[in-house]
């Protein structure tokens, strides 16, 4: 099989790539959130090599899957998949947070084509995505809405409100992903407001609930891809907090640290 | 659609006007929605979700949400109305309104309703007079409080006509129809309701008949007041405010809002720029005591003789 009917090879390859060029970025920049980028990327790349209907060519094209990246401050992860996915060329990313930079710190539709929505302040990815699960729903549109939002966000009040918004809408079309890292900015999300169980709690909310390795392709794939149910359908993806190198993984204080040259030689190394 | 009837004698609920503009220009396009926080009544929508059950859709108490599921659905090609007490839509939803909707740019309208004081008795957590500070200082976001019913659905049908977000302000304060010939609903324009060179006195929404009547009361006294119905807050007719300095020398901003950075704040930061004359701003000085709506106006000066001794006082200090 080739890398261009093997799904799976080639999410793993966009998946590679992104790491690589998103820790460049951040390393340029000496800005950035890589710990989080590191937990999102194969979830993304997932959704959007493997699951999401697109034209890259049409960003407002009416029909298209629509995914949200409530984790805002993910940048990383939002731009390279978004550059993977064709929406602008590669040369792009060597601005990011520069003066005037299309690629700001936190994504804005206006600036960079494939943004849905502006996002950074946590807790609005979710009610945007309802709300446009919502407009599929009332015109019997047959496109999807994908948010992937981050685990601390769910200590924003914000979510809870939109989950039991559609949960009683039974919004099938609606996917939403927690990137289940288990860390947030400064500690744990379990020592610092604890979210657990997760899983009972969005089923209460009305919510079918699917538990996946987030950082398995192929079981990505079989979750995210599987066909819309009567229910919205919330993803707890457990991923690890800047996946991919070793002295980032499960490190709290990579949420937003930048690598020195030796640090980002050595990560360079790690991710092949 | 049908002239609403009067509440009492030559007054009327703008809110009338706001419900039948929507059900017909819903009637006219499918993409029109509307989104509320349990504010069927308040807002009276009961009509519109009748004729439109799939098209009002009701969050519950959430304004968060309500304002973002408005840009999702923006997203999604609606065109919504996002409608709800201005209290919690500005007050408990601002992030959303600044980040979802005017930084984002979404085509999201949002109407803030029963708005200033119009709550009286219930107080202060109920009145929304912060709402003008606020919201005008997102430089994106049109801010329009519509002064009678005929503005009022003038403003709805150019809000629906509109590419990007806009805040209108409605009240549940009966007002009268203004006597103005010929209107033409001109966003970021100021209507001129008299002609005058003493003094000018600018209002907007439920406090352009007052001023008025005060214009009346001045005339009496041989002071021929301009009054100009500021409906859009912003962007500010800065030409007109910067005419009225000229030509009249004092100003008086009459505002159901906080004196500080509402339409008071737009036109004192403008003329101490540009031209500074006296500027007296009638309104809140901050959070209001319990009292019912006619007393709050009363107790405030936002009544024909409070604007009638306010341009006085803006015309001694001008030395006229």
């Amino acid at each position: 099989m080739t890398l261009q009917n093997d799904p799976v090879a080639r999410i793993k390859e966009k998946a590679l790539w992104m790491r690589r060029r998103a820790f460049k970025m951040v390393y340029d920049a000496q800005l950035g959130h890589p710990g989080g980028d590191f937990s999102a990327i194969d979830i993304m790349a997932t959704i959007y090599f493997g699951v999401l209907s697109f034209d890259p060519a049409r960003p407002d094209w009416a029909e298209r899957d629509r995914f949200i990246m409530s984790k805002g401050h993910a940048t990383g992860a939002l731009y390279t998949v978004l550059c993977a996915a064709g929406y602008f060329p590669e040369d792009w990313l060597d601005t990011y947070m520069q003066p005037r930079s299309m690629l700001n710190g936190h994504p804005n539709r206006n600036y960079l084509p494939g943004v849905e929505t502006n996002t950074g302040p946590l807790g609005h990815g979710l009610p945007v995505a309802t709300g446009i699960a919502i407009a599929g729903q009332i015109t019997n549109a047959g496109f999807r809405t994908f948010v992937l939002t981050g685990d601390g966000e769910m200590q924003e009040g914000s979510n809870w409100e939109a989950a039991m918004t559609a949960g009683n809408r039974n919004l099938g079309n609606l996917t939403w992903i927690v990137d289940r890292n288990r860390l947030q900015q400064g500690a744990g999300t379990e020592e610092t407001n604890g979210l657990e169980p997760l899983d009972k709690k969005f089923a209460a909310f009305g919510w079918d609930v699917v538990m996946v390795d987030g950082h398995d392709h192929a079981a990505l794939l079989k979750v995210l891809g599987a066909v819309p149910g009567e229910k919205p359908r919330a993803i707890i993806a457990n991923t690890v907090k800047g996946k991919g190198v070793s002295f980032m993984e499960n490190k709290a204080n990579w949420h937003h640290g930048v690598p020195n040259a030796d640090q980002f030689a050595a990560a360079m190394k790690e991710l092949v | 659609m049908a002239a609403a009837a009067p509440l009492t004698q030559g007054l009327f609920d703008c809110r009338e006007a706001w419900v039948a503009t929507l059900e017909t220009l819903a009637a006219a396009d499918e993409r029109i929605v509307a989104v509320v926080n349990d504010s069927v009544g308040s807002s009276k929508l009961g009509g519109f979700q009748k004729k439109f059950p799939d098209r009002l859709i009701n969050v519950g108490i959430a304004e968060q949400c309500m304002v973002g599921v408005g840009a999702g659905l923006a997203n999604g090609g609606r065109i919504p109305f996002v409608s709800a007490a201005g209290c919690f839509l500005t007050g408990r939803s601002l992030e959303q309104v600044k980040a979802d909707v005017v930084y984002a740019g979404f085509n999201v309208k949002l109407i803030g309703q029963s708005s200033g004081v119009a709550y009286g008795e219930l107080g202060p957590t109920h009145h929304s007079i912060e709402d003008f500070a606020w919201l005008r200082v997102m430089k994106d976001l049109v801010v329009i409080a519509p002064a009678d019913p005929w503005e009022t659905a003038e403003a709805i049908k150019w809000a629906a006509a509109h590419q990007g977000p806009v805040y209108i302000r409605l009240s549940r304060m009966p007002v009268p129809d203004l006597a103005v010939a010929n209107r033409v609903f001109r966003m970021g324009k100021a209507e001129c309701v008299r002609e005058g060179q003493d003094v000018t006195l600018v209002g907007c929404g439920t406090t352009v008949h007052l001023a008025d009547a005060a214009a009346d009361r001045l005339k009496a006294e041989g002071i021929a007041a301009r009054v100009l119905n500021m409906a859009t807050i912003n962007p500010l007719d800065e030409a007109a405010i910067l005419a009225a300095a000229a030509e009249t020398g004092a100003i008086v901003t009459v505002e159901e809002a906080s004196v500080r950075g509402g339409l008071g704040g737009a036109v004192a930061e403008l003329t101490s720029a540009n031209h500074p004359v006296p500027v007296e701003r009638l309104g809140f000085p901050g959070f209001v005591p319990t009292g019912s709506v006619e007393w709050l106006f009363q107790e405030f000066g936002l009544s024909t003789e409070g604007i009638a001794a306010a341009a006085r006082r803006a015309m001694k200090r001008a030395g006229k």
